[in-house]
């Protein structure tokens, strides 16, 4: 089995200790509920999107240390960006996660512009599958917000 | 006499089994158990030498089938004290035994307005089933409380049960480890007129189960988590229930007759037996009963009861205020079933963290969300003690969360 410390890298604890951009947006900021029914973890995306920029994002819930710093780490990647850079990002992000190593080399040739920083700490989640959905639960629940916000 | 833990863990190949370098700690038998060698061989031999087709062929093979199938029958009529083995019948799991009661039982005698008594601390097989029949037929649900230490509070229970049509509860928290007073909760149900419902699920598989004794009306359990085979569960109801619900599932096996224009049903228990049921599995439950008889359900009590004691012991001692254990105290009205918060380091980092030294625990909401806001947690850890464990795994726990709090230490 890989180590632990592939998967609680320093980076990703300080988002759990400190997340950011903790709260809600008052509407019309579009909001999504995402829930993991195999643990019981909840996430709430507020998303303010203005001109086609999401000008400002807010995260709220609960669950794990991958589940929160992956919301954490998204909401900083994301706040301020076009929407379709978002979306890119969502696709780079998911092609990481994903356990087929060569969709991810396909989708960093595919979206040059959006480069993962952080986010590029949770690589290790890959190593233990069942945590993926814990990763991805945040990037789903902005998707959801996205189509709501008709982004 | 106590339990040579020993002993009963070498019946069982997968602790032979390890994982980078270690033995498996398994604590998770409270969502599935482990199978020991009798029950596999059991139903290994019976493919290689015994298997046929159950009440439908004449030749010999096929009488021997049917009659390891309904030797199973037989066992599990014994094994709960049952006083027919037409009030056993066999499903899928205890699921879809619960579902089988609301769908047939309470579908035909229930309508709008009626009550249907429910627990707080009910798993979501004995709940999502009587939602639906909500939703369809509007019936209304009423829900007894807990005490603060996870006991059910009967404080006004007569109250609540005044006017239901069904009682239906748990013998045994799948969260809390709590035992319920399932013969007081029976004479309650019936004193107000109500049929008594009980989910087993959790009991059967750790106790002596005495359906006469408890006058219950109806129960549901499954082999898998009492050494049986998973894809196998239990109904046991009253006969005179049985007789006179309407069938569950539509088929062969269930009929006496089918014209052109409509159909009979068959005798109990076939009449709720649609199609080829669980042939192999009936097998593998009834050499799983054979198993637990030869130890003894109130030896495998007992011995639960002693580990459970020590685990609320050294638990408790070693990490203080830094472990919540949910449920009971006292040992007598609990199983060795413990839900703990630590640390407030999520379960599933917690989990993660433990399966690193190979200890197998449950992360997440035990399919008991209710309960779960009830408490507070949207997620705790559970770990889930069975005759194969000892005190020894106990201590590898506590260990374990010792390196927890390495990583999550802040």
């Amino acid at each position: 089995m890989p180590g632990l410390e592939d998967l609680y890298r320093e980076i990703i604890l300080d988002h759990y200790r400190s997340p950011r951009n903790r709260g809600e947006l008052p509407p019309p900021a579009a909001h999504a509920v995402g829930h993991n029914p195999l643990c019981g973890d909840e996430i709430d995306v507020y998303l303010q999107v203005d001109d086609g920029v999401v000008t400002d994002i807010k995260v709220g819930g609960q669950g794990c240390s991958i589940s929160q710093s992956s919301a954490s780490m998204m909401s900083q990647a994301v706040k301020g960006k076009p929407v379709d850079e978002v979306r890119a990002l969502v696709k780079r992000f998911k092609g990481m996660m994903s356990i087929d190593e060569d969709a991810g080399e396909r989708d960093e040739t595919a979206e040059p512009g959006a480069a993962l920083g952080d986010l590029e700490a949770l690589q290790g989640v890959v190593k233990f599958p069942v945590r993926i959905k814990c990763a991805t639960l945040a990037w789903n629940t902005l998707v959801q917000a996205l189509e709501e916000s008709n982004a | 006499m106590t339990l040579d833990v020993a002993s009963i863990r070498a019946e069982f190949p997968i602790f032979e089994r390890v994982i980078d370098g270690e033995p498996i700690v398994y604590l998770d038998s409270a969502n599935t158990s482990q199978k020991p060698r009798a029950v596999i061989d059991a139903m290994s031999r019976f493919m290689e030498t015994g298997y046929g087709p159950i009440n439908r062929s004449a030749y010999r093979l096929a009488a021997e089938a049917t009659d390891a199938y309904e030797g199973a029958r037989t066992k599990v009529r014994r094994f709960i004290n049952a006083s027919s083995d037409a009030e056993i019948v066999f499903t899928k799991n205890a699921t879809e035994s619960l579902n089988l009661v609301a769908r047939t039982w309470a579908k035909a005698n229930l309508s709008a307005g009626d009550v249907v008594v429910l627990t707080h601390m009910e798993h979501h097989a004995n709940i999502v089933p009587w939602h639906m029949l909500a939703a369809e037929q509007g019936i209304e649900l009423r829900w007894v409380p807990l005490t603060d230490d996870g006991q059910l509070d009967l404080t006004d229970l007569a109250a609540t049960l005044d006017g239901a049509k069904v009682f239906a509860f748990t013998a045994m928290s799948n969260v809390l480890g709590t035992i319920t007073p399932v013969r007081e909760l029976c004479a309650a149900a019936h004193a107000a007129g109500a049929l008594a419902l009980v989910d087993g699920c959790q009991y059967v598989p750790h106790n002596v189960t005495d359906v006469c004794g408890w006058d219950a009306d109806f129960m549901a359990f499954s082999s898998h988590k009492m050494c049986g085979p998973s894809g196998i569960g239990v109904l046991w109801g009253r006969e005179e229930l049985l007789d006179a619900m309407p069938p569950f599932l539509g088929g062969g096996n269930m009929i006496a007759d089918v014209r052109l224009d409509g159909f009979t049903t068959a005798e109990l228990p076939a009449k709720f037996e649609a199609g080829t049921p669980p042939i192999v599995e009936a097998i593998g439950l009834g050499a799983a009963i054979d198993f637990l008889d030869g130890l003894g359900m109130a030896e495998i009590r007992r011995h639960e009861m002693q580990v459970a004691d020590y685990a609320l012991r050294t638990l408790g001692d070693r990490f203080g205020d830094d472990i919540t254990i949910h449920g009971p105290t006292n040992v007598e009205v609990r199983g060795a079933t413990f839900s703990f918060a630590f640390r407030d380091i999520h379960p599933h980092d917690l989990s993660q963290v433990l399966d690193q030294r190979n200890v197998c625990v449950r992360a997440g909401h035990h399919c008991a969300k209710p309960l779960m806001r009830i408490l507070g947690a949207p997620a705790t850890a559970r770990a889930s003690f069975y005759l194969y464990n000892d005190e020894r795994d106990v201590d590898v726990l506590a260990d374990a969360l010792d390196s927890a709090t390495d990583i999550f230490g802040f």
